[in-house]
């Protein structure tokens, strides 16, 4: 469960962020959407801690993320933009140092790998190191890091960046399975596609602010296209305005 | 704490030993450039001036038919006459083109200007600003000099006057260097081979830990990881110093390697450097990674891109040698102040254990104490610096 509450995110001049406000439950899957610049990476940034808001505050599961990053951190998985791995490792030990640095301790070390590494069905490259991949085998090692250590929330930057149609398709059932073991999860794009296909609820976030939350139908309604497109169209401008 | 210092410091000695640029930088070309050039130029320079009285010099004489004496006295003195250019001209042509060094020219009228007591007059034709020329025609000129000694004392004796009247003075020149004292003004350059051996194997290490990971589009996801980034740098800086130490170590080894084929004791010098130096070199300098590694890791940590970051690294190469070349060209003395200053403490020590004078503890105190502090504080500043959020660039 990720709470965001009037969220303020200034760089010198420019405020990335002015008011974000959304709530994304677990056992759902919520989309972040938005035009290039909008602010969904800054907001995205301040959940996992690498960034601080000016104004507002975040919670994860209740945790705050200022106050308690260390603890907010170990409740997600997280998958930043351009996520990259290190070469020299196989993409085993790509994920075996991620699991430890989580915290799993070095009995379950191995029995954890396994599992993500079965569950992402990268079996078959994962004793390979990782110099050479393919942007799609990097993303689902990538991945797989994020989810070593079963977190409750996940939070995925830009996640088919660069993946051709298999990878994108995988990577969407990947997305309904967390959703269906009960996880939040919280992923941002700027393709109205893979958003209609896959949310549940939708968070168009433009110039910084919330223009709309709601489930795809919703959006359809109240801005009264039939197009998800074309409502996405209408409510940035009216945010924009 | 100490668990994720434990985890980053593996991953990154694993990382790093896999990969081929940092091996061949950090564990060959850094520890043994240093050593093989020094003993190259070494070997060069004892082959020029060790070439003098041993071995017979050749030397082109024109007209030895005119002074048989002469040419018996040169040859009786290790220097083999040879054939000349068939005139003055030519000899002079000779040697403006290189094709001989020297050429002695002994005019026809020589031996009767000697036998009537007249100055005879002989040529010694030499570029004087070749090197080996300038050393050949002063062994020829040593000869003449003798030989006219010689034949002015008969002169004198044949006259009944004692030679010892046109010597006046008798000058002694006496040498006090000792031979480890000649040799440590040669290998005193060493201490900088070797802290640059030591920088050189933690370079990319350093490198990595800010601009490495952010251009690989790495460093956000550890970030985001629940470990402090105090955690994370001192792990990397911790890995550092260990690929410092081991580049240290091999650079160490290689020079006592080297070092046996080098002829210094021909010159009359006998370097102090076996393996109980090396050891105790290895442990003078040790402290001097954890500033290394600190100084390159901070240095990166400004820098926007890999590329950029090596610019400047590699000028924290060069830093260490200007307290050692200020203090070289002022002729100091290693006093307990100067063992305040890293890389200077750590020469003037190094310097003193070649010449096999005996350490002092104080002094070793005060730069180890001091070289550690100077890296805890960079490695301190380092880690602030990690925690910025214009870090992620």
């Amino acid at each position: 469960m990720i709470r965001v509450d009037k969220l303020g995110k200034s760089f010198g001049d420019v405020k990335a962020v002015r008011d974000v406000s959304f709530a994304a439950p677990d056992g759902r899957i919520t989309g972040l959407l938005g035009p290039n610049g909008a602010g969904k990476s800054t907001t995205l940034r301040i959940l996992y801690t690498v960034l601080q808001p000016d104004e507002g505050n975040a919670h994860i599961d209740g945790v705050d993320v200022v106050r308690d990053s260390l603890e907010a951190r170990r409740r997600i998985g997280t998958l930043p933009h351009g996520s990259g791995l290190y070469p020299h490792l196989t993409a085993r030990e790509n994920i075996a140092y991620y699991g430890r640095l989580y915290g799993i301790t070095a009995d379950k070390l191995e029995e954890s790998v396994d599992r993500v590494v079965r569950d992402l069905g990268i079996t078959e490259f994962a004793d390979r190191r990782t110099k050479g991949f393919s942007q799609g085998q990097r993303t689902k090692v990538a991945l797989a890091r994020a989810l070593v250590h079963e977190p409750q929330n996940v939070i995925l930057d830009e996640p088919s960046n660069g993946l051709d149609v298999m990878a994108t398709r995988s990577l969407r059932e990947l997305v309904r399975q967390l959703k269906a073991a009960g996880k939040c999860v919280l992923f941002s794009s700027h393709v109205m596609q893979e958003v209609a296909a896959l949310c549940d609820e939708i968070v168009i976030i433009a110039a910084g602010k919330v223009a709309l939350h709601d489930s795809p139908d919703g959006i359809r309604n109240s801005t009264g296209c039939d197009d998800l497109e074309d409502a996405f169209v209408k409510a940035i401008r009216r945010a924009e305005r | 704490m100490f668990d994720t210092l434990r985890i980053v410091f593996r991953k990154e000695v694993l990382d790093n030993f896999r990969d081929r640029r940092t091996l061949l930088s950090a564990l060959l070309l850094g520890p043994l450039f240093g050593p093989v050039v020094f003993a190259f130029a070494i070997n060069l320079s004892l082959k020029q001036s060790l070439s003098d009285a041993s071995e017979a010099l050749d030397l082109p004489v024109l007209g030895t038919e005119h002074a048989p004496n002469l040419i018996g006295y040169l040859r009786s003195h290790n220097i083999n006459v040879t054939e000349a250019p068939a005139s003055f001209d030519a000899a002079r042509n000779a040697v403006e083109t290189g094709l001989h060094d020297v050429v002695v020219v002994i005019p026809e009228a020589f031996g009767t200007d000697l036998a009537e007591g007249l100055p005879a007059t002989v040529a010694i034709i030499t570029d004087q600003a070749n090197r080996q020329a300038d050393r050949e025609s002063r062994r020829a000129l040593q000869a003449f000099s003798a030989y006219n000694q010689e034949i002015a004392a008969m002169r004198l004796s044949a006259r009944g006057i004692s030679p010892m009247v046109v010597r006046p003075l008798n000058i002694d020149v006496i040498d006090v260097s000792t031979p480890s004292g000649r040799s440590a003004m040669l290998l005193g350059m060493l201490s900088y081979f070797f802290i640059f051996a030591l920088l050189t194997g933690g370079m990319n290490l350093a490198i990595d830990a800010t601009a490495g990971e952010r251009e690989r589009g790495s460093l956000e996801p550890l970030l985001s990881l629940p470990v402090t980034r105090d955690h994370l740098i001192f792990g990397k800086i911790a890995a550092a110093c260990l690929f410092m130490a081991v580049s240290l170590a091999i650079s160490l080894v290689s020079f006592y390697v080297t070092l046996k084929f080098v002829p210094l004791e021909k010159l009359g010098m006998t370097p102090n450097f076996g393996p109980a130096v090396v050891g105790t070199a290895f442990l003078l300098l040790l402290p001097f990674t954890l500033l290394g590694a600190s100084l390159m890791t901070l240095v990166a940590s400004f820098t926007k891109s890999y590329k950029e970051a090596q610019t400047w690294v590699s000028v924290v190469l060069i830093a260490p040698t200007l307290p050692i070349l200020i203090v070289s060209l002022l002729m100091v003395r290693p006093s307990l102040g100067l063992m305040l200053i890293p890389s200077l403490s750590q020469h003037l020590l190094l310097v003193g254990l070649i010449r096999n004078e005996p350490l002092d503890p104080e002094h070793v105190l005060v730069s180890v104490a001091g070289t550690l502090l100077a890296g805890a504080a960079l490695a301190w500043v380092s880690a602030r610096l990690y925690r910025r959020e214009g870090l992620l660039g």
